[in-house]
Parts: C-alpha cells; sequence; structure tokens
C-alpha cells in the first residue's frame, strides 16, 4: 500500500509547501508501513524531482504532457485518480491551496473516497484512521475519523516540522507516467493570466511584513517594502487596505482573503480585528506594531512594539540588514 | 437561465467560538447565525444575473430548520424559490451529495456557492459537486459574466488572477470582488414571506467520516513589549529567542 503526494509545481520547481507535505506523506507511509510516491505534473528536470528523495519519497510519477503546463484542477483530479489507481494508493495526500482543494475534491468524488481539508497535525492510525484540523479559520479544532477505504488529506502548511539539516541524501528514481486525459477535461480556454511574477507568494513565504490602515495610505508603504526586502519578506495587507484599493487584493490577509501561516509575521499599523487574525493565527510569531496601546493585536503577539511605525520600520530595516 | 445558489447557514465572523456535550457540538448559545460570507457574494452576483437574462434563481440550503431566517433573507435579496434539504451534514462529502441530487433533478445552468464556509473552511464542496454531476467546476472565482451559453471567469490564482471562457453549465465558488452585498428592501421582505420553501428529506450517503470532536487552541503566552527607542532589538530577539529568522 502507498501514500501518494501530489506536489505543485511553480517555475518548473516543486514548492515549498508540497515538499512539506511529501515529508507529511513519507511519515503516513512509515507509519502504515508503505511507501511515499510523487506525483508531479507539468515541466520539471529530473534533478529538481530527484529532491523529493532527501523528503522521504522512493518514487516521482512524472506527467510532462504539454496540456498540463496549465493549472487545471479537471484535468490533474483525473490524473491524480489515475496516479492512485495504478498505484494502488489508499492514502492521498495534497499541500492546501485554492488549485489543490479543487482537483482533491474531485478526485475524492471520483474515488468515493472521505476528504478533510486543512489538516494541521500527523493522523493517528493506530486502530481507526483521525485526523485534526483547524476550523473557524483557526479559531478551533476539529479530530475527525476517516471511515472510507480511500482517503484524501488536504494538509496545512506547518503542519510537520521539517529539520532541514537532518534531511537524508536519499533520491527518488523518476517514472514518466502517461494519464489518459478527456476532451471534456479542456472545454474552458484560458483568456489571460496575470501573475507577479518577481513577488514572493504569501502562501509560501516564510516571513511576512503586513500593514494596515495605520500606514496611512499608498504612498507611505516604501517603509515597509525596505523591511520586508532586507528580511526577504513577503508583503501583505489587511481588508480596508485592498478595500480602499491601497495594495492590490491578493495581498489581502485575513478571513475573507488569504490565510497565511509564516514563520514570523509583522503586522504594522494593523489593529486586529478578529477577521485579519482569523488569517493569521497559524503563523509561529507574530511582531505588532502599533501607536495605539490597546489595539487588539496586542493580545495575540509575541512581541510588541507601541509607536510610529514610521520612526519603527526604518530602525528595523538597519537591523536586519546588519544581520547579515 | 436557471441558477442554483447554495448557501451556508454560519457563526457569525466576529463569534467567540466554544462547544458543548463534551466538545462534540458547537455552542450556539448568544451566537448570531448569518448566510456564509462568500456565500452572500455568490447570491449577490446570482440575483443580478437572474435579472439581466430574466431566468430564476432557486436558493439550496443543506441544514436544519433553525436556518430558515437565513433562507428567507436569501428570498427577499432576490432568489424565488428555496429548497431546505432537512438534515445535519456532517462532513462535506454528505452536503456535496444533496446538492448533487438536487441539481441532477433540476438541469440548472450555473450553480454558484460561496468559495469556502467559514466554518470548516474546506473549499471542497464545489469539486465535489461539479465531479458528481460530472460537469467542470471553477474557484475561487473573483468575475463571472454571461454571454449567452458561455460564461467568462475571473480566478484567483497564486499571486494573481487568470481569465478562462467556459460553456455552461458550471459549478462556481465566489468571492469578493464578484458583487456588491445585497441589503433585502421592505418590498423584498414583504415578498419573501409568500415564496415557497420546499423541504426535502436527505438522499442516503454512506458515510466517509464519523462525527468529530472539538478543540480549542493552547492560549497564547504573554505578549512581550519593546520599548520604541529599542526597536532594533526585536530582530536580535526574533533571531536569538523566537528563532525565526
Amino acid at each position: 500500500m502507498s501514500v501518494l503526494i501530489y506536489v505543485e509545481l511553480d517555475n518548473s520547481s516543486i514548492k515549498k509547501t508540497s515538499l512539506e507535505a511529501v515529508a507529511y506523506g513519507a511519515k503516513v507511509a512509515s507509519q502504515t508501513g508503505g511507501q511515499a510516491v510523487v506525483l508531479a505534473l507539468g515541466k520539471a528536470e529530473n534533478a529538481e524531482l530527484e529532491k523529493a528523495g532527501q523528503y522521504g519519497a522512493t518514487k516521482v510519477l512524472h506527467a510532462a504532457d504539454g496540456k498540463l503546463e496549465h493549472e487545471n484542477s479537471l484535468a490533474f483530479a483525473d490524473a491524480l485518480v489515475q496516479a492512485a489507481t495504478q498505484e494502488g494508493s489508499k492514502i492521498i495526500i495534497l499541500s492546501k491551496s485554492g488549485l489543490s482543494d479543487a482537483m482533491a475534491a474531485r478526485a475524492a468524488a471520483k474515488l468515493k473516497a472521505g476528504i478533510v481539508s486543512g489538516v494541521t497535525a500527523l493522523p493517528e492510525t493506530n486502530g481507526a484512521f483521525k485526523v485534526t484540523r483547524a476550523i473557524f479559520t483557526g479559531k478551533a479544532f476539529a479530530t475527525t475519523e476517516i471511515k472510507s477505504d480511500i482517503k484524501v488529506l488536504v494538509v496545512r502548511k506547518n503542519a510537520i516540522e521539517i529539520d532541514e539539516s537532518a534531511l537524508n541524501g536519499g533520491s527518488a528514481t523518476v517514472e514518466a507516467f502517461q494519464p489518459a486525459l478527456r476532451d471534456s477535461d479542456f472545454t474552458a480556454s484560458v483568456v489571460s493570466i496575470e501573475k507577479a511574477d518577481s513577488e514572493l507568494s504569501l502562501t509560501e513565504a516564510e516571513i511576512i511584513v503586513s500593514g494596515g490602515r495605520g500606514m496611512k495610505g499608498p504612498e507611505h508603504w516604501q517603509p515597509l517594502i525596505d523591511l520586508a526586502k532586507a528580511l526577504g519578506a513577503a508583503t501583505g495587507c489587511s481588508k480596508p487596505v485592498s478595500d480602499l484599493d491601497w495594495r492590490p487584493h491578493h495581498e489581502h490577509i485575513g478571513q475573507t482573503g488569504i490565510k497565511v501561516a509564516p514563520n514570523l509575521y509583522i503586522a504594522c499599523g494593523i489593529s486586529g480585528a478578529i477577521q485579519h487574525l482569523a488569517g493569521v493565527n497559524g503563523s509561529k510569531c507574530i511582531v505588532v506594531i502599533n501607536k495605539d496601546p490597546e489595539a487588539p493585536f496586542f493580545k495575540a503577539a509575541d512581541y510588541g512594539i507601541v509607536g510610529d511605525v514610521f520612526d519603527i520600520l526604518p530602525k528595523l530595516t538597519e537591523a536586519a540588514k546588519s544581520l547579515k | 437561465m436557471k441558477i442554483l445558489v447554495c448557501i451556508t447557514n454560519v457563526p457569525d465572523t466576529t463569534a467567540k467560538i466554544s462547544f458543548t456535550d463534551n466538545d462534540t457540538k458547537l455552542n450556539k448559545n448568544g451566537v448570531q447565525f448569518i448566510i456564509g460570507p462568500y456565500d452572500d457574494y455568490a447570491l449577490a452576483r446570482g440575483v443580478e444575473l437572474k435579472e439581466q437574462s430574466g431566468g430564476c434563481l432557486t436558493v439550496l440550503h443543506v441544514g436544519e430548520a433553525d436556518a430558515e431566517p437565513q433562507i428567507r433573507k436569501a428570498l427577499a435579496i432576490g432568489a424565488d424559490d428555496a429548497i431546505r434539504v432537512n438534515a445535519d451534514p456532517q462532513d462535506s462529502y454528505f452536503t456535496a451529495a444533496q446538492i448533487a441530487h438536487i441539481a441532477s433533478q433540476n438541469s440548472y445552468d450555473l450553480i454558484l456557492m460561496g468559495r469556502e464556509s467559514i466554518d470548516y473552511n474546506s473549499g471542497v464542496v464545489h469539486g465535489l459537486v461539479g465531479e458528481m454531476l460530472g460537469i467542470p467546476s471553477y474557484s475561487p472565482v473573483m468575475k463571472l459574466d454571461l454571454d449567452g451559453n458561455n460564461a467568462t471567469i475571473t480566478r484567483e490564482i497564486d499571486g494573481g488572477k487568470e481569465v478562462l471562457k467556459a460553456p455552461l453549465p458550471l459549478v462556481l465558488g465566489c468571492q469578493e470582488p464578484i458583487a456588491e452585498w445585497k441589503i433585502p428592501n421592505m418590498r423584498g421582505i414583504m415578498t419573501a414571506r409568500t415564496k415557497p420553501l420546499n423541504v426535502v428529506e436527505p438522499v442516503s450517503v454512506d458515510d466517509m467520516t464519523a462525527p468529530q470532536t472539538y478543540q480549542l487552541p493552547a492560549p497564547k503566552g504573554a505578549c512581550k513589549m519593546i520599548p520604541a527607542d529599542q526597536a532594533e532589538t526585536l530582530i536580535k530577539l526574533l533571531q536569538t529567542e523566537a528563532k525565526v529568522l
């Protein structure tokens, strides 16, 4: 019995969150006495795909069909089901994203499999198969037993600790995989794609510097961007900021925006409304900078500074630069 | 044009979450329930498209009778009729199977819902429904326009967006800014009282999961305050104490 892990490719590289999913899948495979097999769809070099071996995979199925170059949850779900059937996989693991939820759902319906999305820790596999997931946007957790023969798990970032220094030198063998693709999965035509290539993606970022209305206007964002650059961080914002068009919508973090789980989240001039907190409560460490000592965000923070963000940000940027 | 909009009945975004019955049930005491915010966007766009094309819009909820005020609100906003599948759904698979069953009896051109419910946040019901019906599903959809039998969809993707053109029927998971939320007017509220709300019993579905138990997160430790005039010391603390740099 094997565990099948789908990895997302971004510019022919395996996404970091997907490598986490591989490590998670390898752990589940060792708990259940099976092998971890990876599925990659789209263009990538073998050397890149073999990396999955360091995270515990033994084999990588690679479908390089040009039709799979563009993300298509319908065709990807078909490929995932065919890979699971070929490998006899009873457990399928994906790292949570818009794409993976969509393809996991379609694959689960095809396989008549129980699906749990938002998993935050390794499953219990002694006896009943139980998983814990975040619900109410991280305000609570639920533990669920999956009873179906095939199980689909969509795993949140940081569901497993990875010690990069302890990665084994293992290498996975890469096998060509040719799923049968159906025309009915390609009825939509792509009109255009707009992607900010240079920007670090928020869901992948280890560090995020985020701004709220306390930044006073889009023209004052530079000090925040400078700190983000010095830390190698992605930039985010609160809902009012994206509603006011100070920053693009895809930077909006919160209950109705992107949910993030970085190692470090630095909030500048964000008061910390419950809807914003819901989007960041998966973060390991939260820093809050706000001129109002009563800002509710301080209650959710690990470190706080009360003061003017425009005085404080440059000081932090200087200190961050001198780290290197 | 026949449109189906599926809505969830969820605690308000500011609700304090707690559990009862040995952590097996949500404590509904004092909690205000609302139509899921993403579903509200789907409903608003559904009503606009219905008005443009002169079709009809049915609102569907899988859940218990306490959701009826929210279903009536959807009728007041502009749905023509409503269906409630009388069940306490245990998981996404069950909910999706009920929606797919209703949809298979009525040929809807568009099935709209929120990108995810804000209680369980799974974001998988639209994909499940699409596959169960054998039609395409897309999410999260930020913009939706119809031109005859074709839809133009703007989807949010990692760090950007893509525009797709796809033939109907479709299942779509919606999010802002697809439409502005609508507030029911007095006329809508009055007419909603007499619009049909049909209650149907669920179809049986194999249990994919067992009932779940709930936990609250461990309370957060105290926040360490750093004086503003020593702000730069934060970076050292993040490196040596929190070990996140």
